[in-house]
């Protein structure tokens, strides 16, 4: 919202500074994004007397003129046909820059005359487009005063943010009542006073329906207007137009702007000799088509309100008008419409033609139902004082909806919501400045004005009560503590978020966020893409599907690096995954790749590529991150269908599934373009259990045996299916009191080793506890540990 | 006698000749190995009479003490000289590069959520979550957002297919519907009811329909709820100007606030704080001008009263702003749409270090 100091000035009684209307505007809510004055580009171009005008010497088309600047006499050579001596005009110094013409005035001879600085032209300063001469600023302009402030311009026009309650403040009074109420001066009448028509209209205001108070649109007023003239309007209402950015069409059409910026009161005109029959409000019919003002047909329907006469449409109600029917310069008979419609019908009559008119912006917030009847009488007195003619007498069809009413403000109510002591009396003289009526001492019960259809409730009263009175008074009052010292934030589930993404990143990988949506096919090869996880509005396909698994986003900007020439990247993300729509559908996970070479060429060792045994490294990290029982966990084959089903596994807590690891699926990666191997894991941080609560955090009781461990090697030939787990769950079972661990270090199949067989090496540590270990105690142990291995995978134990 | 003398002369003459450790090991086993002279002469003791093995004896024995002294002292020396030339040869060039070891990274949102979370944390907040994929009652109609409401149309809410009931759901638009989903919770009822104050926030993933230079279609915030039955906006100011100034590490960081509107707070405040421009950058906490940086107002009657409380007894503050937005503040991040790209440059020159757990006492940013 656009206006002019001095426009606030009509309506505002007031000796502030623009400063200081500026920093009250931002603390009542109304927030300056900014403030311009067209004064400024015309600094230092001044009001210049010519003193005497003659003929150039040398050039026909070129006069010498001797201009007085108001600090000295200069020559200037000028072209302008209506520079003549004993006129007034926009002088512009040596050294000036001409926005008009982009160029910086220098002095110069022409045609070997001397010249000193310009007159200008309208266009030369941006001010129009007339370029048939210089400007001719009125006799009694005073020589050598700023220009801007002869031309009228001096006037700062101050832009405005109206959050989408205050549709009052959509004109200018209603920023003037909020200043008032701020003390920032005193809000001066509006000037509408009912003028008495002359004779009756001859076209009437009728409903195609029972207007009620909630009815599309409730009441309509309207006046007819004969023997007018339409033709410009004055400059003082071109420039105020101009302004704040619109362009003066014709008196009348400025008259509707004028009434829309000034009071928030949308208007329209028809040119009453196109019009057939009397005006009726009603839903239009299914197919009915219009010509608006913007020059755009429209195809209606019976959710769209209409004024339609009766042959055709001629206007979409608070919307747009018909060109059909529009004002032109030869107008001498026009109709008035100032009605009242229902917010949510504009809003959505707006969507749905998509039209943004500063009629819909208006009607759709909420403006005053009573302006109505006074908008009429103000539109009235500004037409016959613009464009003579006369009035009839107001016509009208439909019921003024129901907009009283009133909220109690409890006394101490401001105080304990806003901490801050506004005294009774200011209170009430606060409410009554806004225009509200204001009855009892405290308590009071405060009658909302017509205009504030955002104040529903005793909150809003605090509001108006506080911003008036300023935040700036509120105190700044730190929250009292809940306990002397601080808590946790996180619960331990949601601790594990941050211990997931901290072990990765301490593991080499670099974190991405990525979205939450994927393209459908891609949630299709990753075990998603239901219906109700696809979005009915995307913005694109790419992203029109909630992403069952975080990996294909990481697959994506693995592959969007390494075409970007950033090799071998190791990347994951810590995010949701959705399942379905429910809130249990989606489950938080820790997941992550790694591309290509685990260990990049180097001179201190071999290179090495990725492989399923990196992810699953990455997986057990971030179990054992986030305190899931890792010792008690086993490694199995069975990983979804995305990773490669020779090279992947899941990590299981007895039947639960706590983690899916391993190398990506070789047609996963193809379609990625990205080379194998790519190591892949997801880890469920919702799965391990929550361990239980203890009521003291000691630790068990560390107990270090005084004996010295013993180390005995095992090799084992097994069936290449078995898995080694099982050899080493067989072994370390094999006696729970003595052995201590038990570990691979060797695998081996090949030459020596029969086809469908592999060599398993094993080391066990043993771990005496009450006494060192005799030979035969040992020997016996290791025949408990072959027996048990064989038993457990039918090895046979390798010589 | 003879024997004897010859024997040590020899033994010592190798002893001191021996070059390097093999050569004295050499020279040892010669006189001192199972068949070394010494040895030998040890084996005739045996044969001889019982006094002429005493004295015989005590002579070799002297001899192989002599000549045992002589190689300790051989070895010795002989050690310290081989270390010596070891050393001398035994040469890396420190200028090769450590065994390769990737550098990992935190993402600016996470760690940023875990700063927000440590300032809050030591104000008495609990972090809540909520779904992504709400149910519209809980997005807007619980938030005094009636169902005309302008931000519920298609063009700003993505909408998902209505629920069997008939229930449209959405992609929340903000964390604020946590804030209904906890004021509804019983648990949370009684608490209220025994005189706690509920303190909350909720950092999270948040979706509307914008997609351009500084907008993505998925962002994050961190709404906060304060709520029970004395926290006034008094309090609203101090808490939040306490986050600020400890979020920016400005002890004097000058804060507005000014009124506003949203649906589910009144009266509503926007918050800016002080800062400048120079060149076109940027400075936090000096300056003239004012950045807006979140909204917030008291909790709105109606919300509390569709949560089942009464807004004549329960009243706070609630407020929200943008987890990126002020990560791109904090840390000079320009482009917001480089947050979601994953580009491993990006990643690597604004993350944070696995080792960077923010807190107030250890330290907030780096």
């Amino acid at each position: 919202m656009k206006f002019t100091l001095s426009w606030l000035k009509e309506h505002l009684d007031t000796t502030a500074s623009l400063a200081d209307v500026r920093d009250r505007l931002t603390m009542l809510g109304l927030e300056v994004e900014g403030i311009s004055n067209p004064a400024e580009t015309l600094k230092g171009f001044v009001v210049g007397y010519v003193v005497e005008a003659i003929q150039h010497p040398n050039a026909d088309r070129l006069r010498v003129c001797k201009v007085d600047t108001g600090s000295g006499t200069v020559q200037v050579v000028c072209g302008a046909p209506n520079a003549r001596t004993g006129m007034k005009g926009v002088f512009a110094p040596t050294g000036s820059y001409i926005p008009g013409t982009d160029m910086m005035l220098k002095a110069s001879k022409i045609r070997g005359e001397d010249s000193n600085g310009m007159l200008c032209s309208s266009r030369e300063l941006q001010l129009g487009d007339d370029h048939s001469g210089i400007i001719d600023l009125p006799a009694d302009a005073r020589t050598g005063a700023p220009a801007a402030e002869a031309l009228g311009l001096d006037d700062p026009v101050i832009e405005i943010k109206v959050t989408p309650n205050r549709a009052d403040c959509l004109g200018v009074l209603g920023i003037a009542r909020d200043l008032a109420a701020a003390g920032v001066g005193t809000l001066r009448p509006l000037k509408a006073d009912k003028i008495e028509g002359t004779y009756a209209s001859p076209i009437k205001w009728t409903h195609g329906y029972e207007a009620k108070p909630d009815s599309p649109c409730p009441i309509v007023v309207g006046r007819h207007f004969r023997g007018i003239k339409n033709g410009p309007s004055p400059d003082g209402l071109q420039r105020r137009l101009k302004a704040i950015g619109l362009r003066p069409i014709s008196a009348l059409v400025d008259i509707t702007n004028l009434v829309t910026f000034d009071l928030n009161r949308p208007l329209h005109v028809f040119d009453a000799k196109k019009l057939a029959g009397d005006l009726v409000m009603r839903q239009a019919r299914e197919g009915e088509t219009i010509l608006a003002l913007d020059g755009k047909t429209y195809t209606l329907d019976p959710s769209i309100s209409v004024i339609a006469d009766s042959k055709a449409v001629h206007g979409i109600g608070g919307v747009m008008g018909g060109e059909d029917t529009g004002v032109r310069e030869d107008t001498t008979e026009v109709f008035l419409e100032a009605a009242y419609f229902q917010p949510i019908g504009i809003a959505a009559t707006g969507r749905k033609l998509g039209i943004l008119s500063d009629a819909r912006y208006r009607n759709e917030r909420g403006i005053d139902p009573e302006s109505c009847v006074w908008g009429a009488e103000v539109a009235t007195r500004l037409i016959l004082e613009l464009c003579g003619g006369e009035a009839s007498k107001t016509v009208s069809s439909g019921v003024m909806p129901a907009w009283q009413r009133s909220y109690t403000l409890h006394t101490d109510r401001v105080k304990t919501l806003t901490a801050i002591d506004v005294p009774a009396k200011d209170t009430a003289a606060i409410l009554k400045k806004l225009g509200f009526t204001v009855d009892g001492g405290g308590p009071w019960t405060a009658g909302v004005p017509s205009w504030r259809p955002d104040i529903v409730g005793e909150a809003d009263l605090v509001e108006e009560v506080t911003r008036v009175w300023s935040f700036d008074r509120i105190p700044t009052t730190s929250l009292p503590r809940l306990s002397p010292t601080s808590k946790p934030v996180r619960d331990p589930m949601q601790r594990r978020v941050p211990q997931a993404r901290r072990a990765l990143a301490a593991r080499g990988m670099n974190e991405a966020v990525t979205w939450s949506f994927l393209p459908l096919k891609q949630a299709e090869r990753f075990g998603g893409g239901g219906a109700d996880l696809r979005l009915l509005n995307s913005i694109a396909s790419e992203l029109d599907t909630m992403r069952p698994s975080i990996l294909p986003n990481l697959i994506d900007a693995a592959s969007r690096n390494e075409a970007r020439g950033l090799s071998d990247p190791a990347l994951f993300e810590v995010g949701p995954q959705y399942k379905d729509a429910t809130p249990q559908g989606q489950r938080m996970v820790a997941a992550g790749i790694r591309h290509n070479m685990a260990v990049p060429r180097n001179w201190a060792g071999p290179a090495r590529q990725v492989d399923a045994f990196d992810a699953k490294a990455d997986a057990l990290a971030v179990l054992a991150a986030i305190g899931a029982p890792v010792e008690n966990m086993q490694a199995q084959t069975g990983a979804p269908d995305w990773y490669h089903p020779g090279r992947s596994g899941a990590i299981k807590l007895g039947d639960r599934v706590m983690a899916h690891f391993g190398e990506l699926h070789p047609g996963i990666a193809a379609a990625a373009d990205l080379k194998e191997p790519v190591a892949a894991f997801e880890v469920f941080l919702d799965a391990p259990p929550l361990p239980k609560v203890r009521a003291t955090k000691a630790r068990p009781k560390l107990v270090v045996s005084a004996f010295q461990p013993v180390e005995r090697d095992f090799a084992f030939l097994v069936d290449a299916g078995i898995e080694a787990e099982k050899i080493v769950r067989a072994a370390r079972n094999a006696d729970k009191v003595l052995i201590s661990t038990a570990r691979v270090f060797d695998l081996y199949a090949g030459k020596g080793v029969p086809e469908g067989k592999k060599s398993i090496a094993i080391a066990v540590t043993l771990q005496p506890v009450e006494r060192t270990l005799t030979d035969a105690e040992i020997e016996a142990v290791s025949a408990k540990i072959v027996a048990a291995v064989v038993k457990a995978t039918g090895a046979q134990l390798r010589g | 006698m003879d024997d004897l003398s010859t024997i040590r002369s020899e033994a010592l003459s190798a002893v001191s000749t021996a070059t390097d450790l093999a050569a004295l090991e050499a020279a040892r086993v010669a006189v001192l190995g199972k068949k070394g002279s010494v040895t030998g002469l040890m084996k005739t003791l045996g044969g001889l009479a019982p006094d002429q093995r005493k004295e015989f004896g005590a002579k070799v024995n002297q001899l192989k003490g002599e000549i045992e002294q002589a190689l300790d002292a051989r070895r010795s020396t002989l050690g310290a000289s081989e270390l010596a030339s070891r050393l001398n040869s035994d040469r890396v060039d420190v200028s090769l590069p450590a065994r390769p070891e990737g550098q990992g990274t935190l993402h600016p949102i996470g760690q940023v959520m875990d700063e927000v979370a440590a300032i809050f944390g030591e104000m008495g907040f609990t972090w809540a979550d909520g779904p992504d994929i709400e149910d519209d009652w809980h997005n807007f109609t619980a938030l005094n957002i009636p169902p005309d409401h302008p931000a519920r149309q298609m063009q700003d809410t993505f909408y998902l297919p209505s629920r069997a009931d008939g229930t449209p759901m959405v992609l929340r638009t903000h964390t604020s519907p946590v804030q209904a989903r906890t004021m509804l919770n019983p648990d949370v009822h009684k608490m209220l009811a025994d005189g706690g104050s509920l303190r909350i926030i909720v950092p999270g993933r948040t979706y509307r329909i914008d997609n351009d230079a500084t907008h993505t279609p998925m962002f994050h915030q961190v709404e906060g709820l304060v709520l029970d039955r004395a926290t006034h906006m008094g309090h609203l100011k101090g808490c939040l100007v306490d986050f600020c100034r400890a979020f920016f590490e400005i002890d004097d960081l000058p804060l507005r606030f000014r009124p506003s509107y949203f649906p589910f707070t009144e009266p509503s405040a926007e918050v800016d704080i002080g800062c400048s421009w120079k060149d076109g950058e940027l400075r936090i906490g000096a300056g003239d001008s004012w950045l807006e940086i979140l909204g917030s107002g008291m909790v709105h009657p109606n919300v509390i009263r569709n949560c089942g409380l009464d807004p004549a007894v329960y009243q706070g503050f609630a407020f929200g702003m943008g987890i990126d937005r002020i990560a791109m503040l904090k840390y000079g991040i320009n482009d917001l749409r480089a947050f979601f790209d994953s580009d491993l440059r990006w990643l690597r020159h604004y993350g944070f270090s696995a080792l960077e757990w923010p807190s107030l006492t250890q330290g907030l940013g780096r």
